[in-house]
């Protein structure tokens, strides 16, 4: 039973990396971009929604707000930053990124303080359903995780079925044939930047209630969501499905029984410590395990 | 041709000139104008210069970006203050190393554990090249952090203080100004190693690996045994880096091994001038100075240097010591 909602948490967490790391995904698969302050969108969306939430008591408005503000503030960054990074290489893009990181976060405590800030559940998805007999879980993890199913069944839609999805696919095995082809591939940068600080946005309103807002968030899961797509495979967006889905579980599971397992062999205080610092690598293990076995992960998009 | 050659290189010369003798005064001149406490500042840059330039061995040399150089500045740290924990509880590592506060066995120690790290870590990231190099590099170097962190007998996340500084025989490291000579001994030692290196056969092969892998093997020389090499020195110099490091605070945590350090020393590097060897010291004294000057006048100075360092990779290409020197990279 236990096992039962352990596997949900996992689902759940896997759901939340899979927001992040499809746009993060396409963003480097289309503009060989790295952007290391994809993670502070996630954390102006987990904000902005607190904020909004706090201030009107509507989950709805706090979730306009927070995808709002991500996408906005991800669009301005693109076209002020971001744009001038796409033809640099790689350590550049870092560094630049690694700036945007230090001023977001120092940005928003100013505005907001040190101290995590509470974001209120929506009091219609407060209780909890009993999936199976005996196993009542929270109906609000429950609907992150059929958000982020539906999320990314627009996405495959979105990508596999339409005119633009065509494109980012086009864009995304060779950029200079589709520019030479008379597509206004800015236009698409901005269009899938966009997208993906949406999804950020997105993934930061949902974990408000569940993690703590606060500053520091979004590096968090930034260096997760980097793990999901190098697993995944760069610019795959099933890869970067079925990439969030193995971190999130071996992550929450590891977390969730390795202690206890290890309490077989160890004493109790030394099997926490012991158990806490493996399943934190755990995630880790598994990329380098999964880079040395296939270096281009597991669904590369292209070649 | 021979002429223009020989006009940059005056120029460089006496730059480097004017570093050493700026190393050689520093104590002198924050004792003359009765700043004597700045000297720690000045042994940090220091300490952080030798990192960076260890650094820049592979990323700007080798063109190989690595996001996890703090996991080997980290393990050097962590030997000194484990050995150090250890000799003053009189127990022994494991039940059969005994502890040691004396610099002469630590400081080896630290080299050669950071090396070894980097030989393991290095051996297995170095398969994959670009972006996956960058991000494999970083989750080694979360590994390790994280390890850290699980070390309760060493504090945690906490850290781990120990006093005094590790022993040299004949010198008294508790001195600030002593201290400070022997990391400055050591740093121009390294950076003399590393200048015969990259002249020698050694350091063409490794730009030739920056340039193009393929025609390196071409010649006959395998790609992967000088990448490995060149990672392996240069984690062993960051072990070194992070020994002196745990030194100067008398204090190791998992902080040495954070993430944003590894950041830090990419862009002491960057700031410096790629593949300059000697501009990631001036890279780490313009990064470790600007902090300190914009800390001490507001509490939110990392809102400005974030700008700052993306105007600095937006418009300022090349790194500061090519523009005072004349010279673009090697």
């Amino acid at each position: 039973m236990l096992l039962a909602e352990q596997i949900l948490n996992g689902a759940q967490f896997g759901i939340m990396l899979f927001l992040l790391a499809a746009g993060l995904t396409l963003v480097f698969g289309i503009m060989g971009l790295i952007n290391l302050a994809h993670g502070s969108l996630y954390m102006i969306g987990a904000f902005a929604a607190a904020w909004a939430g706090n201030a009107t008591g509507s989950f709805l408005t706090a979730l306009l707000v927070g995808m709002g503000a991500a996408a906005a503030i991800g669009m301005a960054v693109e076209a002020v930053v971001l744009r001038r990074l796409y033809a640099r290489d790689h350590l550049d893009q870092v560094v630049a990124t690694f700036g945007l990181i230090l001023f977001f976060n120092e940005a928003a405590t100013m505005l907001f303080g040190r101290q995590p800030l509470f974001a209120r559940m929506p009091p219609w998805l407060a209780g909890s359903v009993e999936l199976l007999p005996g196993v009542p879980y929270p109906a609000y993890r429950l609907a992150i995780i059929a958000v982020g199913l539906l999320v990314a069944l627009a996405l495959y839609l979105l990508v596999a079925r339409t005119r633009l999805g065509m494109l980012i696919r086009a864009g995304n095995s060779d950029r200079e044939m589709v520019r030479a082809l008379g597509v206004d591939i800015g236009l698409i940068y901005t269009l899938v930047f966009g997208l993906g600080a949406l999804l950020a946005g997105l993934a930061g309103v949902m974990a408000g209630p569940v993690f703590s807002v606060q500053v520091g968030m979004g590096e968090q899961v930034l260096i997760l969501t980097f793990v999901v797509i190098i697993i995944g495979g760069i610019g795959s967006v099933r890869g970067a499905f079925i990439g969030a889905l193995l971190v999130g579980m071996v992550d929450t599971l590891t977390r969730a029984f390795l202690p206890g397992l290890l309490k077989a062999l160890l004493s109790t205080s030394e099997a926490d410590a012991v158990g806490n610092g493996v399943s934190s690598m755990a995630v880790y293990l598994l990329m380098a395990a999964v880079l040395l076995w296939r270096p281009r992960g597991l669904f590369p998009a292209h070649g | 041709m021979a002429k223009l050659t020989r006009a940059k290189f005056t120029r460089e010369r006496i730059l480097i000139l004017v570093g050493l003798a700026l190393i050689l005064a520093y104590p002198w001149g924050v004792a003359a104008v009765g700043q004597p406490f700045l000297i720690g500042l000045g042994a940090r840059i220091l300490v952080m210069g030798l990192a960076a330039a260890s650094l820049d061995l592979i990323v700007g040399f080798g063109g190989m970006v690595s996001f996890g150089h703090a996991a080997f500045f980290g393990v050097g740290g962590y030997v000194v203050g484990i050995l150090a924990f250890h000799a003053h509880d009189g127990t022994d590592l494991l039940g059969v190393i005994p502890g040691s506060n004396q610099a002469l066995v630590a400081w080896p120690a630290a080299i050669v554990l950071g090396g070894l790290a980097a030989l393991a870590i290095g051996a297995l990231s170095l398969r994959t090249t670009g972006v996956h190099f960058i991000m494999i590099t970083l989750a080694f170097a979360q590994m390790l952090f994280f390890l850290a962190v699980s070390l309760k007998t060493y504090g945690g996340d906490d850290g781990l203080s120990f006093r005094p500084r590790n022993l040299l025989p004949g010198l008294d490291t508790r001195n600030e100004t002593s201290f400070y000579y022997v990391v400055a001994v050591l740093l121009v030692g390294f950076l003399i190693l590393a200048r015969r290196l990259l002249d020698a056969r050694f350091g063409t092969a490794l730009r030739g690996v920056r340039e193009n892998e393929r025609r390196l093997a071409a010649l006959g020389i395998a790609p992967y045994g000088i990448k490995l090499a060149a990672f392996t020195l240069a984690g062993a110099v960051a072990g070194l880096a992070g020994a002196l490091m745990a030194n100067q605070a008398r204090f190791v945590s998992p902080e040495l091994l954070h993430w944003t350090k590894s950041g830090d020393l990419l862009i002491m590097v960057i700031l410096g001038g790629l593949g300059t060897l000697y501009g990631s010291v001036l890279g780490a004294a313009v990064l470790i100075i600007l902090e300190t000057v914009l800390a001490a006048w507001t509490e939110h100075w990392m809102v400005v240097l974030g700008p700052v360092l993306v105007a600095l990779i937006l418009f300022a290409r090349g790194g500061l010591w090519g523009v005072l020197a004349g010279t673009r990279r090697s």
